[in-house]
């Protein structure tokens, strides 16, 4: 049974703060779909469009047939560990800090042997479930958990903490509690286990509704912020940059209209003021700070998180302005993503359908509710996932996307 | 046998000569192309010849980077009329032996020089091991970064679960070869080595400890490939090969490695010899880690799977015992100069099978088994070879 971990105490600041170091990350580019696979979330492995062998590691020949389309597909996440061993001496500088390092031989029901890291109540030889995760490099890796029910504090094996992004005992800062959306994630990562939420709100001294109940959270932070205002962005991140473990951004200005609208030029400056550019400012002014925390200890800097329309991967009419805020969102995300890798900070993108909410009125159902994106939250959170698509519309247009692009951007005009 | 061709045919007229070895360091500034110019040049002086002489070159290093064999023969100023560059570490002097007898036989190279050497510099084992090989990097190395040392232990670990293997049982193997190496002067470990000792060693990656590890270093080892005429008008002692076995990526379905290569080939490596295991009187092995001795000890033929712990129990492996074996110390004590590791075994069974051993004489030893075993490409070793040679004696 996993040890609890401890709340961490107040770092002394004499100490000095571990520098964030990598596992290695060199791959092969069949190994980094393996890492997409990851990112996505869910267990996939290579397997051979010929023969229907499963092949480890990633190659780019069947070892069964010789053929060359081997493609990642949901498999059995069964298997038998073999063997283990507890790496006590690395020359590699992550490793060597995080001794000892448990890792294992297992056998897939799917076929192939792998060594996997070991979750700490895994006993050999005996029955696994193997999860596929990224590591704080970015990259896909496996590890294998007990068969059967999760048991108590299961999140707090320290290995399998490394590989996901747990809220428990990190302090959050949420962009906008004005917002249902920032009110509800605000919510769900209290009840998660974080340990502070910052929670920001523009214009502090106008009420907004939803804000008592706001407040009476435990471990809830008002704090003044306004994403358009690069003063008020470096003002915060001078008080709270040095201990913002998570960053929620879910500031999100929603109009609709095309681009020869009257005033869409005015429209498409507000729009990229806020998704855009306030996104540019939170990276900025908070970035560094998290990316040199990446190996804090227990409440380390880990995750970057972005909730950002699906109209990013693709345009519609009815929202031309923001769709485009959006696409330059998932493109400044990707580069954010590769600025805060050398910390091990995760970005990760909550692509949502259009929100319930007073924007979205002209707008046919489904539409997603605000609790929803903040479940989605708090899931990407614990299994460290990349990318998450919340609700029916961001879902169908997700699968869309990864059928063809340029059928999609067909679909959607109609 | 395989499904098509014809049986492997024996040797007649290979002989295998002038042992060198360049005494080891543990860290070096020279570079691979330093130390296997200095083997080659004690090669050309024990043989009695010029360099100009040398007519057939087999180079096997890890750190010759960016150039290979062919660089060499430029950087050397050889002209070579058969050139081979042999990437298989520790199965790289069973295999460069068999390659160049081929060569020898077939009359495309009259005088082969072997060269088994790696550089050592502070930080060659780290860089080594990131450019290892692209299973490794894509799967082996993200998990916990142990290098060889985590795959072996992965092995080890199941071999004892499997076999009721016990660390007392690695420990014989390891003490014998100590005491092997304290009569070989070229070995790095100069102390003795008792079991209490070996128990108490710190775990490196659990159930591996730090005296079943290797420690690297730099160095060459080398010998000379050529027809038994030359080798007599030369004035050279040598043995004579007798028989080979090479295998690579063997039992790619065992879910975990416990067999080597050699369990596919071993009955032809004794029938083209013409002779039994019984028939050994020196056994060299590939000694990275005393698992893989073990498993040698099995699929060569000396006992049943699963008995090498207990064959190790009732047989003394020192050089003066009932089973010599690694008898200038292995790796374990002599310590590991990269692919030199993979010819240390052969140049001390040349050594000790014609009379002209360095380490403690084996009594009678007139022959040799030899065998080679290498890259770790992901959670097991790869190739596996052996070779049966046989000298006059001392």
């Amino acid at each position: 049974m996993s040890v609890p971990i401890e709340r961490p105490p107040r770092k002394d600041p004499q100490r000095v703060t571990r520098p964030p170091e990598l596992p290695p990350t060199e791959r092969s580019r069949a190994s980094l779909a393996l890492s997409a696979a990851a990112a996505r979330g869910g267990f996939s492995m290579q397997v051979c469009d010929a023969c229907g062998a499963v092949a480890y590691p990633p190659r780019d020949a069947c070892a069964h047939c010789l053929g060359r389309s081997l493609r990642f597909r949901p498999v059995d996440d069964g298997g038998e560990v073999l063997a283990e061993t507890s790496v006590q001496t690395s020359p590699n500088l992550y490793f060597r800090e995080r001794t000892p390092w448990r890792i294992g031989i297992v056998r897939l029901d799917s076929g192939p042997s792998v060594v996997a890291h070991l979750h700490g109540d895994v006993t050999v030889p005996s029955r696994i479930r193997m999860i596929l995760r990224l590591d704080t490099g970015g990259n896909g890796v496996l590890m294998a958990l007990p068969a059967g029910r999760e048991s108590e504090n299961m999140a707090d094996d320290p290995q399998m903490r490394e590989l996901v992004a747990d809220p428990k005992y990190r302090r959050v800062l949420v962009t906008n509690g004005r917002t249902e959306v920032g009110q509800a994630v605000a919510t769900a990562l209290s009840r998660a286990g974080a340990e502070t939420v910052f929670v920001g709100v523009a214009e502090p001294w106008k009420p907004f509704a939803g804000q008592e109940a706001l407040a009476a959270l435990p471990g809830i932070a008002m704090v003044p912020l306004d994403l358009t205002d690069t003063d008020s962005v470096k003002s915060l991140a001078g008080q709270i940059g040095g201990k913002t473990d998570i960053l929620v951004n879910t500031a999100d200005h929603a109009r609709p209209g095309g681009l020869m609208a009257d005033g869409a030029a005015v429209t498409m400056r507000d729009t990229f003021d806020v998704n855009v550019f306030g996104l540019q400012r939170l990276a900025q002014h908070f970035g560094a700070g998290m990316r040199a925390r990446g190996a804090d200890g227990t409440n380390s800097a880990v995750a970057f998180v972005d909730v950002l329309p699906v109209y990013a991967l693709a345009s519609t009419p009815d929202y031309a302005l923001y769709a485009a805020s959006a696409a330059a969102r998932h493109s400044v995300l990707q580069a954010l993503r590769t600025e805060l890798l050398a910390g091990g900070v995760r970005v990760m993108s909550i692509f949502t359908g259009p929100i319930e909410d007073e924007w979205h009125q002209a707008v046919a159902p489904p539409k997603v509710q605000p609790a929803r994106i903040a479940k989605a939250v708090v899931a990407a959170l614990r299994e460290g996932r990349e990318e998450s698509f919340v609700g029916d519309i961001a879902e169908d247009i997700a699968a869309r996307y990864r059928d063809d692009p340029k059928v999609l951007e067909r679909e959607l005009r109609v | 046998m395989a499904k098509y061709g014809s049986p492997r045919r024996g040797y007649r007229d290979v002989a295998v000569a002038v042992p060198v070895s360049i005494p080891y360091e543990r860290y070096s500034i020279e570079t691979a192309h330093w130390w296997i110019a200095r083997a080659l040049e004690k090669l050309v002086e024990g043989a009695g010849i010029e360099s100009g002489d040398i007519d057939g070159l087999s180079i096997a290093s890890f750190t010759l980077a960016p150039d290979t064999a062919v660089g060499l023969t430029q950087h050397f100023g050889l002209s070579p009329r058969w050139l081979d560059n042999i990437p298989m570490g520790g199965a790289s002097g069973v295999v460069a032996l068999r390659r160049a007898a081929r060569a020898v036989e077939a009359g495309d190279a009259s005088i082969v020089a072997c060269i088994g050497g790696d550089a050592n510099q502070v930080d060659s084992f780290r860089r080594l091991l990131s450019s290892f090989s692209r299973f490794a990097q894509d799967a082996s190395y993200p998990y916990g970064y142990g290098g060889p040392n985590g795959s072996f232990a992965l092995i080890t670990d199941y071999y004892m679960r499997q076999y009721g293997v016990k660390r007392e049982d690695f420990g014989r193997i390891c003490i014998a070869q100590r005491e092997n190496a304290l009569t070989y002067p070229n070995a790095v470990m100069k102390k003795p080595l008792d079991m209490e000792t070996y128990m108490a060693a710190r775990p490196v990656a659990d159930p591996i400890h730090l005296f079943d590890c290797v420690m690297p270093c730099a160095g060459a080892e080398g010998f000379m490939v050529t027809t038994p005429d030359i080798a007599r008008d030369l004035g050279l002692a040598h043995a004579n090969l007798l028989s080979t076995i090479e295998r690579h990526n063997a039992f790619p379905d065992d879910p975990i490695q416990v067999r080597g290569g050699w369990a596919m080939d071993v009955d032809e490596l004794y029938a083209v010899a013409g002779l039994g295991s019984d028939s050994i009187d020196v056994l060299e092995t590939y000694d990275d880690y005393p698992v893989i001795v073990m498993m040698q000890f099995e699929d060569l033929g000396f006992c049943a799977k699963g008995e090498g712990a207990e064959f190790v129990r009732q047989h003394d492996l020192t050089n003066t015992g009932s089973f010599p074996h690694n008898t200038s110390g292995g790796q374990l004590s002599a310590g590991q100069a990269g692919a030199a590791g993979g010819h240390l075994g052969l140049v001390e069974a040349i050594r000790q099978i014609t009379g002209r051993s360095l380490s403690r004489q084996v009594p009678d030893a007139r022959t040799a088994l030899v065998s080679g075993f290498g890259m770790i490409n992901y959670d097991r070793g790869l190739c596996s070879g052996a070779a049966i040679l046989q000298g006059e004696g001392a």
